[in-house]
């Protein structure tokens, strides 16, 4: 066991705080009103290596693993959760690295890497989230080519995004639903791709979502993940073993974030003459948000440490990510809390953490998803 | 363009400093340690010059603890070259802006180089003492407060624009010189990844001042430290209206501050 940060790791830091409080800090709250996806940002990002950071060097990344993009994950997130979300440019990516073929790791990482492409990971529906084999686009083989049609829904880049991993039934005949479906790469370009941005969201109103319906769209059989059909279930869910303690990081981030700033406000403000940092009250508050903001910490980096050690633990990723989800909306809602009234009006960071918090909660797999994972197995 | 840095590594701006029960430095225990920002300059600089004439070695050269190691890396992730270390605690603990200057100056005398560039002052001590002496050291001219800075293709001068009082100078220069960075120099990159990663394959030079042969005493000892006075509360004025306040204002500040 070794608990101590490599000199790499520190600086790696360094750079993605100071990146995320120089860049994002000025536009953040003009992003979240605006419902505007910083384009600039995630492209100077790309330029310091901080987008794909997780990426092997031979694929253009810079081969800190999923490690070191926790904490860039975490620095970004503790400032702005929606414009954090920049790193999640490479977004699907994650299900070639584990089981594409040679040809499309080289091709897609490094588009991704260099900031040459955005990606999207197309596996929600209007009708099956949790439910991931529920879901029905269509794929049909003609020729050298696969016909897709349906639609996706809550795609996170979906607008924005120049492919995108997308789950698809291929062989329904198979007897078991598991072994129905494939990931196919498909580029935002073609001809029958839709994507109408979804506006209104609470939170994360910087970070890109979208609707995709697709009508006929042809991609080459060679855009299949890997090269066998039907996996397309098992590699989704070794896909969301690795995002899900991408989005842990994230509320480690975001709980970090409440925290700073409830610790400086309460140090500030004053009521009955005396800093409220002096009421016991208070300092239950920060005590725990500490507590919990420190083992969420924990479990991110050894979820972080095990998948960059091909150890895949499905109940420690999900024990993480509802743990990180908890977290978030317990220090969103004491930094609030402690900010009083001054909490409630979008001059101060805290309500937008405060809206941007549930989504830990939501995506990536929802706390019931969660809770399901865990006990199932347990008790399997 | 070869090129000397001289970095020092200081608390992060944002720390809380606390002064030791002694009174004569700082607590240094849970401090957050930083690159000097005027040395970020002055690494940009260098990093600029170096991109300018497509060659060059860039050195880094920093007197500091074990601890300073983590911003002489920041240095080279940023793109230096190479480093000295001087690494001497019990050294660093007593040196004064002269005894500094006499181990960077031994460091750099062995060195090949067109410019030396140096931060306008170290934010934690502010002596800002540092370029000077090191220019009487190695016998080299020396310009402060530089804003901006154009060297001459055979690099055998150099036209830098210094920030003075309500406006500016522009002074030439033979090389080698020393310049001293001032803010709005340039605009300090972020240490990239691929920076970060290749970062730890360069070469330290970890020295002591023994190994270089300095042999110098501080001239100058810290006697005290004290933070400023708390600020006081201010003050409000009772009046019933607008005339009444405006009265006790003028006397406030006729009696109280004999400010009018």
């Amino acid at each position: 066991m070794d608990f101590e940060f490599s000199d790499e790791i520190k600086m790696l830091r360094k750079t993605a705080g100071d990146f995320a409080k120089n860049e994002f800090e000025p536009v953040a709250q003009d992003l979240d009103r605006e419902e505007k996806y910083p384009r600039d940002v995630w492209k100077k990002a790309s330029g310091l290596g901080l987008i794909g950071a997780w990426i092997p060097e031979e694929y253009g990344g810079s081969g800190v693993g999923f490690f070191g993009n926790a904490i860039i994950t975490e620095e970004f997130s503790r400032v702005d959760l929606g414009m954090s979300l920049i790193i999640a440019g490479t977004f699907g990516c994650e299900a070639i690295y584990w089981a594409g073929t040679e040809e499309q790791k080289k091709k897609y990482l490094s588009l991704v890497s260099h900031g040459e492409a955005i990606s999207a990971g197309a596996f929600t529906e209007p009708d099956a989230g949790t439910d991931v084999a529920g879901a029905r686009t269509r794929a049909v083989k003609d020729g050298d080519e696969y016909v897709i049609n349906g639609n996706k829904m809550f795609i996170t880049n979906g607008d924005v995004c120049d492919f995108m991993v997308t789950l698809c039934v291929t062989n329904p005949d198979a007897e078991k639903r598991y072994k129905k479906h494939s990931l196919i790469i498909v580029e935002s370009d073609r001809p029958g791709v839709t994507a109408t941005k979804i506006h209104g969201k609470m939170g994360i109103r910087a970070s890109d979502t979208a609707e995709i319906s697709f009508e006929d769209v042809r991609v080459p059989v060679s855009n299949l993940v890997g090269d066998v059909e039907g996996q397309g279930f098992y590699q989704a869910m070794q896909f969301f073993d690795t995002t899900r303690i991408m989005v842990s990081a994230q509320g480690v981030g975001l709980a970090q974030g409440a925290l700073d700033k409830a610790i400086q406000y309460v140090k500030e403000r004053k009521a009955f003459g005396v800093p409220i940092a002096s009421f016991q009250i208070t300092q239950q508050k920060i005590a725990e948000m500490a507590m919990r903001v420190e083992a969420t910490r924990n479990l991110v980096y050894k979820s972080a440490w095990y998948l960059d050690n091909h150890k895949v633990d499905p109940i420690l990723n999900s024990i993480t990510k509802y743990y990180a989800g908890e977290t978030a909306v317990f220090c969103a809602n004491y930094a609030v809390e402690l900010h009083g009234g001054y909490g409630y009006i979008d001059e101060y960071d805290v309500q937008r953490f405060y809206r941007d918090a549930k989504i830990l909660q939501l995506y990536e797999g929802t706390k019931e998803a969660e809770v399901l994972t865990i006990a199932r197995r347990l008790l399997a | 363009m070869n090129t000397v840095v001289c970095m020092k590594q200081v608390p992060d701006t944002e720390t809380l400093i606390k002064i030791n029960p002694e009174g004569t430095g700082i607590v240094t225990e849970g401090i957050k340690w930083v690159m000097c920002p005027y040395d970020e300059y002055a690494v940009e600089e260098a990093l600029q010059q170096k991109e300018k004439f497509k060659a060059g070695k860039i050195t880094i050269v920093s007197l500091g603890p074990d601890r300073a190691i983590e911003a002489i890396r920041t240095g080279l992730a940023m793109g230096a070259d190479t480093a000295v270390h001087i690494n001497d605690a019990a050294f660093y603990e007593k040196a004064d802006p002269y005894a500094t200057a006499a181990a960077l100056a031994a460091a750099i005398k062995d060195l090949e180089y067109d410019a030396i560039f140096c931060g306008k002052q170290a934010i934690d001590d502010d002596s800002g003492q540092v370029p000077a002496i090191l220019g009487e050291l190695l016998g080299l001219p020396v310009v402060t407060l530089v804003v901006k800075l154009e060297v001459s293709e055979d690099k055998s001068k150099a036209v830098a624009t210094r920030e003075i009082e309500g406006g500016h100078a522009v002074v030439e220069v033979s090389l080698p010189a020393i310049f001293s960075a001032q803010k709005g120099l340039n605009e300090p990159r972020y240490a990239s990844l691929p920076g970060i990663m290749k970062a730890k394959k360069k070469p330290v030079d970890v020295r002591t001042v023994s190994d270089l042969g300095v042999s110098v005493e501080p001239m100058t000892v810290i006697k005290e430290m004290s933070l400023p006075p708390a600020r006081q509360a201010g003050k409000i004025l009772e009046g019933e209206d607008a005339v009444e306040k405006a009265k006790a204002l003028a006397k406030a500040l006729h009696e109280e501050a004999k400010l009018i």
